[in-house]
């Protein structure tokens, strides 16, 4: 933005959004948003598709408007500023990379718009390409480049200009698994390199897990959880955020009436969970309920116990997985059917607050 | 196991009718290239035998000459038909109709541009249909009906006369009638209405690629352009005209060698001045010198060909 000189106090935070409203017609998008994001934060907005936090980014981009509300960068009132005038650029979903366009051409397109010289353009190309590790690509096209490669020049393209805050659109959404992770790895060290303000948009919970400082969880057009990844994690607020980061069991009515004394829903993580024998000692400060196995997921690492539990007049679907330690896969399987104790300490109850249903 | 699955793929043979079309179709489905054959031989027929042959046919007749005094076709290798299209009058009609041609492209990619940038990124999809079917709509009509409907139009007497006399504009009308070169006594008797003719018969062949072109081009493409900081006349010039530049080639290889062979339109609408197209027909009909006018015919396919290698040159087609 114009004018970034004066407003450099570590305190303004680079974007804060204050009660943001988008509506396309009847369709509510974006329902009263408020979110700061401090400047060097690497901040991923996580949600599943059609929770708002692509809307957000675009309007956080510029190439959209809210319909109310406001938003800062660098305290400094956004509306009405085209993505032009704006200090901070976009890796897009797709690449969006110019296919008339050579590589080098593609990284030195904003520093031509800027009016640099060629050789000057050349040269921060060049160190561009060094830092995405995509030497000597710079007279290609980007027909001739892999899917991981074009990301990275996206990446260069964007970066190129040191914008004060780059926003990612699901950056990884089409690269396989090995490359996925090696790339968040990768991301989060150019991040700490470069010291630039991310804004990551993401459907996949364990890569806002893995990269973030912070994240936003979206669930229709709201947000449901700001924190770090430790506290959405352990301690979700609501039944969304629960289910939707990392998986969880929820209990609720009579179940939970019996373990907590309140029919007011909690969660507790599969991982927190024991298997034991029927006849096994409860000791205090430990739930317990029994049920029958009725599936096994072996998953190599772990395994998944999928455990009916049935109290009074409810039966409940309750999820236990455990490492596999020295279990191998025919033992785990021979765990079907058979009815087991679930014991877990209490302190892993986390109560939900019901923001919606 | 194995004897579900045998059982599966002979199951139930009914009638010999049905056998023999499940034969046929496993025949096939082994020969693949035996159905692409099958399916390229008579488009492949068409294009070689009948459209090719004429053409060659046609190359050869324009290295015959005709013989002055019997009026018969010599069958004999010569290139006297190319040096007489250098000659002053031979020259001048390639030079108008090549220079027509080009009045008329640029003015299509001009008209054409916006409507189809339109259609391409802003119309909500009913309006794009009616748009399409309003751009197609001429063609529906009998060419020659509306070709004469143009010289009613621009008659002295007609509707384009009478709006500039309401305006009281008649003065520019005149003025315009009387350039050197390409006016006239009436807008029907002119260059001018050869070329709005022309504008007119050959703009739903530039629009339609063009939106074509404009329609590939990702919304998330401007998008980047503009987030690095391009203003949009700057995104306009790097990204948006590149991008449907193959666009307007393909529009403009329409409307160039449309208006390079027709001879109808300044026929009907334009002063004495011959357009190749009509130096053809002269000659192929009544001066009976077909090697000419296959001499004639040549030329526009020379212009197109070098037209097409400039355009691949400038990266037209870069981005294909």
């Amino acid at each position: 933005m114009r004018g970034r000189a004066q407003v450099t106090t570590a305190s303004v935070p680079a974007v804060r959004l204050r009660s943001v409203s988008r509506y396309f017609g009847e369709v509510r998008a974006l329902e009263r948003v408020d979110l700061e994001i401090a400047d060097g934060e690497f901040f991923s907005l996580l949600g599943p598709s059609g929770s708002g936090k692509t809307t957000c980014l675009r309007l956080i981009a510029g190439f959209d408007q809210p319909t109310s509300g406001s938003i800062q960068l660098h305290g400094v009132e956004a509306a009405g500023v085209p993505p032009y005038e704006r200090d901070v650029n976009t890796v897009f979903q797709d690449y969006a990379l110019f296919p008339h366009m050579t590589i080098g051409e593609n990284i030195a397109y904003g520093l031509k718009i800027k009016g640099l010289p060629r050789t000057e353009r050349e040269r921060q190309v060049a160190e561009m390409l060094d830092l995405v590790r995509l030497p000597g690509v710079a007279a290609r096209k980007p027909a001739q480049l892999s899917g991981g490669q074009r990301q990275r020049v996206a990446l260069a393209r964007a970066l190129i200009l040191h914008p004060r805050v780059l926003l990612l659109d699901e950056p990884l959404g089409a690269l396989d698994l090995k490359l996925r992770q090696a790339m968040q790895i990768e991301l989060k060290a150019i991040q700490q390199r470069v010291g630039i303000t991310f804004i990551y948009v993401t459907h996949d919970q364990e890569e806002a897990l893995t990269m973030s400082d912070r994240l936003a969880v979206f669930n229709e057009g709201r947000i449901e959880q700001i924190g770090t990844p430790a506290d959405v994690y352990e301690h979700p607020d609501t039944p969304f955020v629960a289910a939707f980061v990392g998986t969880s069991n929820i209990l609720r009515g009579s179940l939970a009436e019996r373990l907590i004394g309140s029919p007011q829903p909690f969660a507790v993580r599969p991982e927190k969970i024991r298997l034991a024998a029927c006849d096994e000692p409860v000791p205090p400060g430990t739930c317990s309920v029994t049920g029958v196995v009725h599936d096994v997921v072996y998953l190599g690492m772990h395994t998944r116990y999928l455990v009916t539990v049935a109290d009074a007049d409810e039966t409940q679907e309750m999820q236990v997985v455990e490492q596999n330690l020295d279990a191998s896969a025919t033992d785990v399987m021979g765990a079907r059917g058979k009815a087991v104790r679930l014991l877990w300490s209490t302190k892993y109850n986390r109560p939900l607050t019901r923001v919606n249903e | 196991m194995a004897d579900t699955q045998t059982s599966k793929l002979t199951a139930p043979s009914t009638s010999p009718r049905q056998k023999l079309q499940r034969d046929l179709s496993n025949f096939f489905y082994r020969h693949p290239r035996l159905v692409l054959a099958l399916l390229l031989a008579p488009p492949l027929l068409w294009l070689v035998v009948v459209y090719l042959g004429s053409l060659g046919t046609l190359l050869l007749q324009s290295f015959f000459r005709l013989d002055d005094f019997t009026g018969q076709v010599v069958r004999e290798f010569t290139l006297r038909n190319y040096a007489s299209l250098f000659e002053r009058a031979n020259l001048d009609i390639i030079l108008r109709t090549a220079g027509m041609a080009a009045a008329v492209t640029l003015a299509c990619v001009l008209l054409a541009f916006p409507l189809a940038y339109y259609m391409a990124r802003y119309a909500p999809p009913r309006t794009k249909a009616l748009l399409y079917l309003l751009v197609l709509l001429p063609l529906w009509s009998s060419y020659i009906v509306r070709v004469y409907s143009w010289k009613l139009i621009l008659a002295k007497e007609g509707v384009v006369t009478w709006f500039f006399e309401r305006l009281g504009l008649l003065w520019l009308l005149e003025a315009l009638l009387a350039l050197p070169g390409i006016g006239g006594p009436s807008l029907s008797v002119s260059t001018i209405g050869v070329f709005v003719a022309f504008v007119y018969v050959w703009l739903p062949y530039m629009i339609l690629p063009i939106e074509a072109a404009l329609e590939r081009i990702p919304p998330s493409m401007l998008e980047a352009s503009g987030d690095l900081g391009a203003r949009p006349r700057q995104t306009f010039r790097g990204v948006v005209l590149p991008l449907a530049l193959p666009g307007i080639v393909a529009g403009s290889i329409f409307t160039f060698s449309l208006t390079l062979g027709d001879f109808i339109i300044p026929g009907v609408l334009g002063n004495s001045s011959f357009y190749i197209g009509q130096a053809v027909l002269q000659h192929q009909g009544t001066a009976g010198n077909i090697p000419l006018a296959a001499a004639f015919t040549v030329v526009p396919i020379i212009i197109m060909a070098v037209y097409l290698l400039v355009a691949r040159r400038l990266g037209a087609f870069d981005a294909l």
